[in-house]
């Protein structure tokens, strides 16, 4: 299977705090996957950027037992007031989650997707997960089912998925090397016995790829998640891009490591620091060379629901399903038109597209090689820059050069210290989006008080608010061009500059 | 003789599933194992299941009260190594 280079960011199948216009940004990169997965992707919002903000996906909770241990993950995973992989409120029987779905696809009718994703690992819970889909099979056919999995029990169940509605399974490889392996995995549960180390290591990537291969050859979709760990996987990960695009998975996914102490991992206790954004940056963009990556994942949590930039759980508590009278068959119905509509609606803004593309000739004057450089932009969604800087929770992050805009990745502001008492030198919630930024050299926004402004710029950031209501690649365009024309492109980065000093 | 399931239980059904004996039962605060169902796998495998799986460290104890999977032994890192190992990894 061919796999292009998908720019960046189509997908985001864990995602809880989309600010909407992150995931729209650059749609090339579907138009660069085979017709047949396209198809398959095209309504499914995690991994079709466009569709995400017409889609919408739930996760349910049936999977509590694992038969692995990552360092990355705390099993004590009941809380509400986390986000993140494997955390969950409410733990669901199979008929639970049946009924929990069939109600947020009755009341949510863009929901296109059910994905068991924990907390556990869905097919350590063979039965409960396996129960769930036959259920949702026969009684929301409407539905497509997905799932992800730590890889170790994969093998035994690839007839079994193969069997339902799945045509999507994610799988979290974090090495090929089982020297690697070891610094990730403490143990595994494997034929009855607990294995430590290298030994456990070298099982898990055996079945991990045997897995993907399996799917693979039936037809599977297969996507990639790898959790970037810095001084244990970074470099490595690259190599495990090249295999599994070699095996035929469509999509990799690399994650930044989650590590708060207060999350009680071992990672986090043990004080092991995730990457920073430009780490997770540059390792994209080392593997974009080999394999479609996913830019836009929120690593959202193992019970999230609605539209990726919004986490309608709450809503949708066994309590409140009770007191809900679904009739499904009908529900089916009005599901159907919307989810036409939808589709008419994303057919025409592609055609739209390509006929915008097919009227902007390239210019015959050659065309400088100008430095790339990266820009933050403040969005609420719509694809345009429409936010107020003081609200961006999190900004994306650009990068324009002479061969076009091209979304690299999105930085959340309060995954910085903004000056709890964690942090040993305090920092403003303003110092800590202006971290964030770091290595963007301009920042585009609706509007912008006076004192992060000039914050900004003693950073060597500039910012910019005469775009506003703009759409994000022109504007971005439009603000490389003036550099180009000032001659700033010339220049060594301003924020370079003051690294240095 | 019976192993038990005590309070540092944080409920991950993981034990339920593996028990050859169905001892194991779903309990407020946490997971309970029945001592007279309990064999501790004897006859049936070489380790006890529960403790197998069990991601908790001290949280299941033998019949002497024993913890069966003692400090260390699940993050592979001995208490009196601990120092050592926690600035090899903030170096990274």
């Amino acid at each position: 299977m061919e796999l292009t280079v998908l720019g960046q960011d189509d997908a985001n199948e864990t995602a809880s705090s989309c600010a909407s216009g992150s995931c729209g940004s650059d749609n090339d990169q579907m138009a660069a996957l085979p017709d047949a997965i396209r198809d398959k992707v095209k309504n499914h919002p995690c991994y079709s950027e466009e569709a995400h903000h017409y889609f919408a996906r739930m996760h349910v909770a049936v999977a509590p037992a694992c038969n692995i241990q990552c360092h990355y993950c705390n099993r004590k995973y009941d809380c509400s007031n986390e986000s993140r992989p494997g955390v969950v409120s409410e733990l669901l029987t199979p008929e639970e989650a049946v009924m929990k779905t069939k109600a947020v696809a009755a009341n949510i009718p863009q929901m296109t997707v059910l994905g068991i994703a924990g907390p556990g690992d869905p097919l350590a819970n063979p039965e409960r997960t396996f129960e769930t889909f036959r259920m949702l099979s026969e009684q929301a056919p409407d539905i497509k089912l997905c799932v992800s999995t730590n890889g170790l029990a994969l093998p035994d169940a690839v007839d079994e998925l193969a069997k339902h509605n799945i045509d999507h399974v994610t799988i979290t490889i974090n090495c090929v090397d089982p020297e690697v392996g070891a610094g990730i995995y403490p143990w595994i549960y494997w034929n009855n016995k607990r294995i430590y180390g290298r030994k456990a290591a070298k099982i898990l990537i055996q079945q991990q790829q045997k897995g993907l291969e399996m799917l693979v050859e039936r037809g599977i979709l297969v996507k990639v998640n790898s959790v970037m760990i810095p001084g244990v996987n970074d470099d490595h990960l690259k190599e495990v891009s090249r295999i599994v695009k070699e095996k035929g998975a469509f999509l990799h996914n690399v994650m930044p490591l989650i590590s708060e102490a207060e999350h009680g991992t071992f990672y986090g206790i043990m004080g092991q620091r995730g990457p920073e954004p430009e780490e997770l940056q540059d390792l994209q963009d080392a593997c974009a060379g080999d394999m479609n990556m996913m830019r836009h994942c929120r690593q959202c949590r193992a019970d999230a629901v609605g539209l990726l930039g919004e986490d309608r759980g709450e809503e949708f508590t066994l309590d409140k399903i009770a007191e809900m009278d679904i009739n499904y068959d009908e529900a089916m119905k009005t599901r159907a038109v919307i989810h036409a509509g939808i589709l008419e609606e994303l057919e025409e803004k592609d055609a739209k597209r390509a006929r915008l593309a097919a009227a902007s000739v390239p210019s015959s004057e050659p065309v400088a090689n100008t430095r790339p450089v990266q820009m933050a932009v403040a969005t609420s969604g719509g694809g345009l820059i429409n936010q107020h800087f003081g609200h961006a929770t999190e900004f994306l992050v650009y990068e324009a050069s002479s061969r076009g805009v091209r979304f690299i990745g999105h930085r959340k502001v309060d995954q910085y210290c903004i000056g709890n008492d964690t942090c040993g030198d305090k920092e403003s919630a303003l110092s800590g989006s202006i971290r964030s930024l770091h290595g963007c050299e301009a920042v585009l926004c609706s509007k912008i008080g006076y004192e992060p402004w000039s914050q900004l710029e003693d950073a060597g950031i500039q910012p910019n608010g005469e775009h506003a209501m703009e759409p994000i690649e022109e504007a971005v365009m439009a603000v490389y061009e003036e550099m180009r024309v000032d001659g700033r492109l010339d220049e060594t980065p301003e924020h370079a500059e003051l690294a240095r000093a | 003789m019976a192993l038990a399931i005590v309070d540092t239980c944080v409920n991950c059904w993981a034990c339920y599933d593996v028990c050859p004996s169905d001892a194991i039962y779903e309990s407020k605060p946490h997971f309970k194992i029945n001592a007279r169902k309990c064999t501790e796998c004897e006859g049936d495998y070489a380790h006890p299941q529960c403790a197998s799986i069990c991601p908790i460290e001290e949280a299941i104890l033998d019949a002497s009260g024993a913890a069966v999977n003692p400090p260390g032994s699940l993050t592979g890192i001995p208490p009196e190594r601990m120092a050592e190992a926690m600035a090899e990894i903030q170096a990274r």
